[in-house]
């Protein structure tokens, strides 16, 4: 049980790396979508294998959301959603929720976040009513947010300031943009944390959850009619509110080769790799970011794949190679290639290693037999991840959040069967260049030659 | 508000249990047998979607190693996979893929075994269990491979041996298991792995993957008749054994309080509390289960993680929980917080656990686990992949075919009295291991308890 609240919680912040690629799809006519007069749209999936309901609001706000100097603002105020409104006391919506049989948690990501219960489909009406309260009532105490705050940033320390691995890809993005918001970690910078106050997050709070920044959706063994009926009753009076501008803030093109080199404990070098790529747009008309995708798995998306087949196996200089490809979010896209090197290979000689990969594609593109082998595994995909109602919840979620429908979902599996040989190759040649790259490398150092961390400040210590 | 919605709940929890009775006994009729070769078989039909899953496994997990081939368990099992009957690693991998089937293992101290996740029609099934019969089959440990594993298991090792949190699992192990198998790392240790042969890991699967102690736990659309077929077409073509699976050791309790500290310049403590708990058979499960939703297992409503994290925001993460095994597995309380306030932290959970331990949990306490457990039990079974895998834990362990009809009657029927005498029987507050790394220097306290 630990471990699956574990791994939930972990979603947090891996949002993003968990969803890089996995494109699922949905029976178009299951799915039945209403919109309430204040703006909120309701999304219903039934699956009746299972007196079960997984219920889900999400909100159009994320770290992308976010000005300098209070990044880490959307995911702190998604922990502050647990600490009480007018009429249900802090900690008491996860005992109500338990007491009901259910479990909740929420995530937040550099698009969205959103709020969960998966409950018997009995107690569907108290997560509405308790969700409609705190999209409309939260109170938000300096005690509270006192607390909250160390809360959060134990999480930072645990997540990402001892994980080498995690601070590599903080620096990366740091590094690869220059303006566009999703240069900051969706955790925050801890000097942020350190001065974020209680004002800021009731601005995001009063400026974004609104019933017309939000989604929910359910799916379980509901009736989809009955599902609409209750939110207009628990929802439906919580006005339509006037949401903040969103700036475009358009990453400049990317002008030549970056490089950067993070040091710290580590016994292995890694690699991580990020070319500026195109994200998908307009699902119906794009096609390169369906190649990206093909690549991706084509690279490394079973263990024969290459980059485990030419490096680990053969070449037998990497402990562990991979590709990702994060082409569906708000921002800017990368294409990824990461690894580590075996003892006494250092990162210089896997980076080259990996371009010589990326170069094969470009000279002499991929196999129909690669391909096929994709699309086979996208199929069988799309049956499996029906077994799951709280992945099909996210699914949809996540397509609602990007601005996009569940009805792309099945588009995206006709899209991957049309993409051809030549495509993947063609978006390697026209994409996978040094003027879109950004490396990083992890410089192992000795444990004992690792400086302290900086004691925390004065003002958030806890007395001993 | 709180107390009118609770009240509002009343009639939906006990409509909600009536469902639940009606569901354990309409969704679940699981079937069991034995395969000619003496593997014992556990399966539910469920034709709703085109997906099959199968798994097969053998009490060959890494409590099975000795001290000084310490990862041999754990290297059979991955090498299964990395060549077999004529056919390279790469063939293997490129057949799974090409019929859209995922291959995964399973591997714990108790357990070795491996799952396949498949499209259910013939075309695609039949050579996907096919290849999965031949890898269980005739494994055949290359050598080559086994270099390479080597010498990538040594990279994964020394690089885990800088973390904090496995420095913390690596000594609380040791500490509470000593010359139990218990306390062998799962994957073995940088020397031990450097010394295994392809000897040893042909010596280890004739000796461990067995037909007659083999589990096969198999969810999905296919028929019973389909199902027995399979059953036999997996296991066929595996040896036989005289005699039981060889038992492990007793473990030995704990005779005093060991707290060790290890130094580290993470920027969090990374702390573990623990002692040998209970076996999967021992008849205060059930009471240490409930026991423990209120302790540390309950995620956001626990004692723990209010004490810790609610009042006193010193952890993201803190809980507790039992992992019940052959033999005695342990209990633990685990957290992580910052280094200059790990000694606050520590002094918080002792008296949380002290107080539990000594009185026992609320009567208010145990309404809400049983409440959330029994309401929770749907979704317990409310996919394939759930039910596959409580199959799969029924038959490796023995428990009950009715384990599932009987699980909200036996949550039902513990008491605050049960919780407390069993905590009282299986956790000693003074006799327990504190692992704490990320402090300032090396420290051993002992306390030995005078009898």
């Amino acid at each position: 049980m630990n471990r699956l609240l574990k791994l939930l919680n972990a979603m947090a912040a891996a949002w993003l790396l968990l969803t890089g690629g996995a494109f699922a799809a949905q029976p178009v006519d299951e799915v039945a979508v209403h919109e309430l007069a204040n703006g909120l749209r309701v999304v219903v999936k039934p699956d009746r294998r299972a007196p079960v309901a997984v219920s889900m609001v999400w909100y159009r706000i994320g770290s992308v959301d976010e000005q300098n100097g209070v990044t880490g603002v959307a995911h702190v105020l998604e922990h502050m959603m647990f600490k009480g409104t007018r009429t249900v006391p802090a900690g008491e919506f996860s005992k109500l929720i338990a007491a009901a049989g259910g479990r909740d948690n929420a995530f937040t990501s550099r698009d969205y976040t959103g709020y969960f219960q998966t409950l018997q489909k009995s107690a569907l009406p108290l997560s509405f009513r308790l969700e409609a309260d705190r999209m409309a009532n939260l109170v938000l105490s300096q005690e509270e947010f006192a607390k909250e705050l160390k809360v959060v940033m134990e999480e930072r320390r645990w997540r990402t300031d001892d994980r080498p691995h995690a601070v590599v890809y903080e620096r990366l993005m740091a590094a690869a943009l220059a303006a566009h918001p999703y240069r900051n970690p969706i955790i925050g910078w801890m000097s942020d944390l350190e001065h974020l106050r209680l004002d800021d997050t009731r601005a995001y709070y009063e400026q974004w959850y609104a019933p017309n920044n939000a989604t929910v959706v359910v799916v379980g063994d509901v009736v989809p009619a009955e599902v609409f009926a209750l939110a207009e009753q628990h929802f439906g009076a919580i006005p339509r509110r006037d949401l903040p501008p969103r700036k475009p803030q358009v990453e400049p093109p990317p002008l030549g080769l970056k490089r950067l080199t993070v040091k710290a404990p580590a016994e292995l070098p890694y690699v991580l790799m990020a070319y500026r790529v195109p994200r998908l747009e307009k699902p119906a008309a794009d096609w390169e970011p369906y190649a990206f995708d093909m690549l991706e798995s084509i690279l490394s998306g079973n263990d024969a794949a290459r980059l485990p087949q030419s490096l680990v196996k053969t070449e037998r200089t990497a402990t562990s190679a991979g590709a990702s490809y994060d082409g569906i979010g708000r921002g800017p896209a990368f294409f990824y290639l990461s690894g580590s090197p075996v003892a006494g290979q250092s990162a210089a000689q896997l980076e080259q290693g990996l371009r010589r990969e990326v170069q094969r594609v470009v000279d002499e593109g991929v196999t129909e037999e690669e391909l096929n082998r994709v699309k086979a595994q996208v199929i069988a995909a799309q049956v499996f991840q029906r077994d799951s109602m709280f992945f099909q919840a996210r699914q949809i979620g996540w397509m609602e959040m990007i601005g996009f429908s569940h009805r792309d979902l099945d588009l995206f599996i006709e899209k991957l069967q049309q993409v051809t040989a030549d495509q993947v190759q063609e978006v390697a040649r026209k994409y996978l260049v040094d003027d879109r790259l950004t490396v990083a490398y992890l410089d192992p150092q000795p444990l004992a030659g690792a400086p302290r961390r900086a004691a925390p400040p004065a003002g958030v210590r806890h007395g001993n | 508000m709180a107390t009118s919605l609770l009240q509002a709940l009343r009639p939906v929890i006990a409509a909600a249990l009536w469902c639940v009775a009606q569901q354990a006994w309409a969704i679940l009729p699981i079937e069991s047998w034995q395969t000619a070769s003496g593997a014992k078989v556990y399966f539910v039909a469920n034709r709703s979607l085109p997906m099959l899953d199968i798994s097969v496994d053998f009490p060959a997990g890494s409590a099975y190693d000795t001290r000084d081939k310490s990862g041999v368990a754990a290297m059979t099992h991955g090498l299964l996979r990395m060549g077999a009957d004529g056919l390279a690693e790469d063939d293997i991998a490129r057949r799974f893929a090409d019929v859209g089937a995922v291959v995964g293992g399973r591997f714990d101290s108790d357990r070795a075994g491996l799952s396949l996740r498949t499209l259910s029609d013939v075309q695609r099934r039949g050579p996907a269990l096919e290849l999965f019969a031949r890898i269980l089959r005739a494994p055949e440990f290359p050598a080559t491979v086994l270099d390479r594993e080597k010498v990538r298991q040594i990279g994964a090792l020394k690089e885990a041996d800088l973390k904090p949190d496995t420095q913390a699992g690596r000594t609380f192990y040791r500490l509470l298991y000593r010359e139990h198998p218990y306390a062998l790392r799962s994957v073995g240790d940088v020397d031990t792995v450097g010394a295994i042969t392809r000897a040893d890991l042909v010596s280890f699967y004739q000796r461990h993957y067995v037909a007659n102690r083999a589990v096969i736990a198999i969810m999905g659309d296919v028929s019973r008749a389909e199902a027995e077929a399979i059953a036999e077409q997996v296991t066929g073509g595996l040896q036989r054994a005289t005699g039981a699976a060889p038992a492990l050791p007793p473990v030995e309790s704990l005779e005093g309080a060991i707290t060790r500290l290890v130094a580290h310049p993470a920027a969090q403590s990374h702390i573990l509390i623990g002692a040998p708990g209970i076996r999967r058979d021992d008849p205060d499960y059930f009471p240490l289960f409930v026991g423990n939703y209120i302790l540390g297992g309950g995620g956001f409503v626990s004692r723990i993680t209010e004490e810790v994290r609610q009042k006193r925001g010193l952890a993201y993460s803190a809980y507790s929980y039992f992992s019940p095994l052959q033999a005695r597995g342990p209990f633990v309380i685990g957290m992580q917080t910052r280094r200059d306030q790990a000694d606050e932290a520590l002094a918080v959970v002792r008296k949380t656990l002290r107080d539990f331990v000594s009185n026992g949990p609320t009567a208010e306490e145990l309404q809400a686990a049983k409440q959330n457990i029994v309401g929770g039990f749907p979704m317990r079974i409310d996919s394939n992949r759930k039910i596959h895998e409580y199959l799969s834990v029924i038959g490796f362990y023995g428990l009950p075919i009715s384990y599932l009809e009987d699980f909200v009657g036996n949550v039902e029927r513990v008491t605050v009295a049960d919780i407390k005498s069993a905590f009282v029987r299986h956790v000693n507050p003074d006799q327990l291991v504190t692992v704490v790394v990320g402090a300032d220097k090396d420290e051993t306290l002992t306390t030995p308890v005078a009898r």
